[in-house]
Parts: structure tokens; sequence; C-alpha cells
């Protein structure tokens, strides 16, 4: 049953994305797309969507993916209602891990968050949250998301540097680079 | 009240692109500057928690912060509100755009095409930033390193991220209190 797999998957990305929205893509792209339920090129563009769109990345990924996979899944779920229930599943599920933790334990971490556990516990996930967050830029750098031949692959790495660069050290806002990639993109693709 | 909460954090969850910090200060600005909900001491408290959980940093200080001022009722209805701008968006989005139109329409598979690269550009720039905060000494740098291709690799049991996060967590409790251990023991010699 494609909803309970997929409440289980994001039951699991709520409960252990440390780390933020980022970090979050690495458990997201190992459990949606590890499945088999959308391909590496929709995880992308529902990442650029994701991105585009106001509200937090986690959200915005977690309604469109329960949205899309149903259908993707099955013939039988092919009708928009089906992709709606998923999108409220998936988004309900994401926020409940927070809602369930936020509710019931910020006392006990009020109590404890100066203390040798709490500290131990970040200093050994930081660097993991780096690696997880560099594991997802590097599964999307794959043949789906650069091209094929060697036009393509030229043109994309250049794009994927230029928006580096603009991002990186410009520090301007990720739509504005995305929205000038796409165009960008119209004129060297079309 | 509720409805005020609500519409307050309906308005961020509409208004602020992208999560994270960028929403924090303006949920921040909202509650504590102009609506005096929670005071700035409250407000850095439950900021203490959201960062600790895991989780979107908005909505667990949405949470947390909803819960404040109105207790369990008032903590599911901003949370509601922060989630619902994204959600109806998302969804008008995915009903009219959807991977057959981007794949087959020539205009849209292009402009994609030239933004699938840039979004993993967008996801390199925050790797180099958090690497940056975590303080990485030659000592741990490798640790992301092996982290990050064991992902990439796709190889069974080792290729799923919450192994690391399980593993990162206890090795990092386990190291700090063998550092505490050593520290007390030294503090007993010195006094000795």
């Amino acid at each position: 049953m494609i909803y309970l797999r997929l409440f289980w998957s994001y039951l699991k990305i709520g409960l252990f994305g440390f780390g933020g929205g980022y970090a979050m893509l690495a458990l997201i792209e190992n459990e949606i797309v590890g499945s088999g339920w959308i391909t590496e090129k929709m995880f992308t563009d529902i990442v650029a969507i994701s991105q585009m769109t106001p509200g937090p990345i986690g959200i915005n990924s977690a309604t469109y993916i329960g949205y899309v996979v149903p259908a993707e899944s099955s013939a039988a779920f092919s009708n928009p209602f089906w992709g709606v229930l998923g999108a409220i599943l998936c988004t309900f599920t994401v926020v409940l891990p927070s809602f369930l933790l936020v509710v019931y334990t910020s006392h006990l971490i009020r109590k404890h968050h100066d203390s040798w556990v709490v500290k131990g516990l970040f200093s050994g996930l930081r660097p993991v949250i780096v690696g997880m967050i560099a594991s997802a830029a590097m599964l999307l750098m794959n043949g789906e998301n650069f091209g094929t031949d060697t036009r393509d692959v030229v043109w994309s790495i250049s794009l994927c540097a230029a928006a580096f660069c603009v991002v990186y050290f410009a520090k301007i806002h990720p739509i504005w680079v995305i929205i000038a990639a796409g165009l960008a993109g119209y004129f060297i693709f079309i | 009240m509720l409805w005020q909460l609500f519409i307050t954090f309906f308005k961020i969850g509409a208004f602020t692109f992208g999560g994270g910090w960028a929403m924090i200060s303006i949920i921040e600005k909202e509650v504590v500057d102009k609506r005096h909900w929670v005071t700035k001491e409250d407000f850095l408290d439950q900021l203490i928690v959201a960062q600790s959980l895991p989780g979107l940093l908005a909505a667990n200080i949405a949470v947390g912060v909803g819960d404040k001022i109105r207790g369990r009722i008032g903590s599911i209805i901003s949370t509601i509100g922060i989630v619902l701008p994204s959600f109806l968006m998302i969804l008008i989005i995915a009903i009219f755009l959807t991977p057959d139109l981007i794949n087959h329409n020539p205009t849209l598979a292009a402009i994609f095409k030239g933004i699938r690269p840039a979004v993993v550009a967008l996801i390199i720039a925050p790797v180099i930033t958090t690497a940056k905060t975590a303080k990485l000494k030659w000592s741990t740098a490798w640790i992301p390193v092996i982290v990050a291709l064991l992902i990439w690799s796709k190889w069974p049991i080792v290729s799923n991220p919450i192994l690391w996060v399980v593993l990162g967590a206890l090795l990092g409790v386990c190291y700090a209190r063998r550092a505490m251990l050593r520290s007390q023991k030294s503090k007993v010699k010195s006094q000795e």
C-alpha cells in the first residue's frame, strides 16, 4: 500500500532530519528516489520548485512528492484526488515528529541543553550533516541532470559553476539564481 | 486570539522564501516585537529547543511558540498556519506543472535543463557553509567525506543516511563521556 509506505518513509525523514532542509534532501533521496517512486530528474525539479515557492524546502517537497508518487506508483491512483490525499499525508507526516518532540520533550531539552550528553551528541552529528548535504549534491550530479552528450555536459557544468559563484560569493538569493538559470537554459537548450 | 495566531503564522508561511533562519527572524519580529505574545527570552529558549530537535527549524519554532501562547491547541493552530500556504501553493503547482509536461513541452524542457545544474550548485553552497560552522579539524574532516561517499555509493545498508545520523550521535556522546571522565580524573589528581 503506497500510502502506508509513504507514511513510514516520511516519518523517518521527519524523525532523523537533523540539520535542516538541505540535510533532509539526503534522507528524501534515499527513501523516495531509492524506492524507485520518482526519478533523480523529477527529484531535482521538485527541489527547484520548492526553492522558488515560499516556505521551507522540506515541507514544499513533501507536498509535491506526496502528490506525484501515488500516480507514479500505480495507474489506479492517476485521479488527482489520490495525489491530493498523498500530499496531505506527506506534509502532515513530515511535521508530525517535530510536533510531538517539541510538545513533549522541550522541558527536558531546556534543562539539559548545556549538558555534556547533548553537546556530545551534536558534536557527533555536525560532521555527519555536512556529509549528508554533500551526498545530496553528489547524487544529483548525474547524467539525468547534466546531460549525456558533450555539449550538454559542458553547458551544465558551466551553469553549475556560475550558479555556485553567484550564490556563494555574491550571496544572491536562490530564487534569482534559479530564474536566471531557467532563462539561460531556454536560450541554450531550445 | 487563535484566529490571530493562525493568520500571523499563515502570513509568515506565505511570504517568506526559504525556511530556516530567514523565517526565524521574521517570526521573531512578529511574535516578539510586534504582537508581544512571547518575551525575547522565551523566544530564544524556544529557539534552542527547535535547533536541538530533528525536523524543520521553522516548523519546530512554530510549534514551540504556539504552545507557549495557547498550549496544545495553540501549537496545532500555529503549525497549520505556517504549513498551509506552502501546501496550497505547491499543490496548485503540482496539479498544473506535471513531470510529463516538463519533459514533453520543449520550452519547459529547455528551461528545466538549465535549472537542474543550478539546483546542484544551490546544494553545494550549504555544504561549504555548514562545514565552516561545524569547525571541522583535520581529525574530524574525514567523517563527512566518508559519510558522503558511502551515501553516494548506493550500497545496501551503508548508503542509508539514518545509519550515519544514529552512529554520529552515539559516537559523539561516547567521545564526550570519555573527555568528561578524563577531565574529572585530572581534576582529582591535581587536587591530590
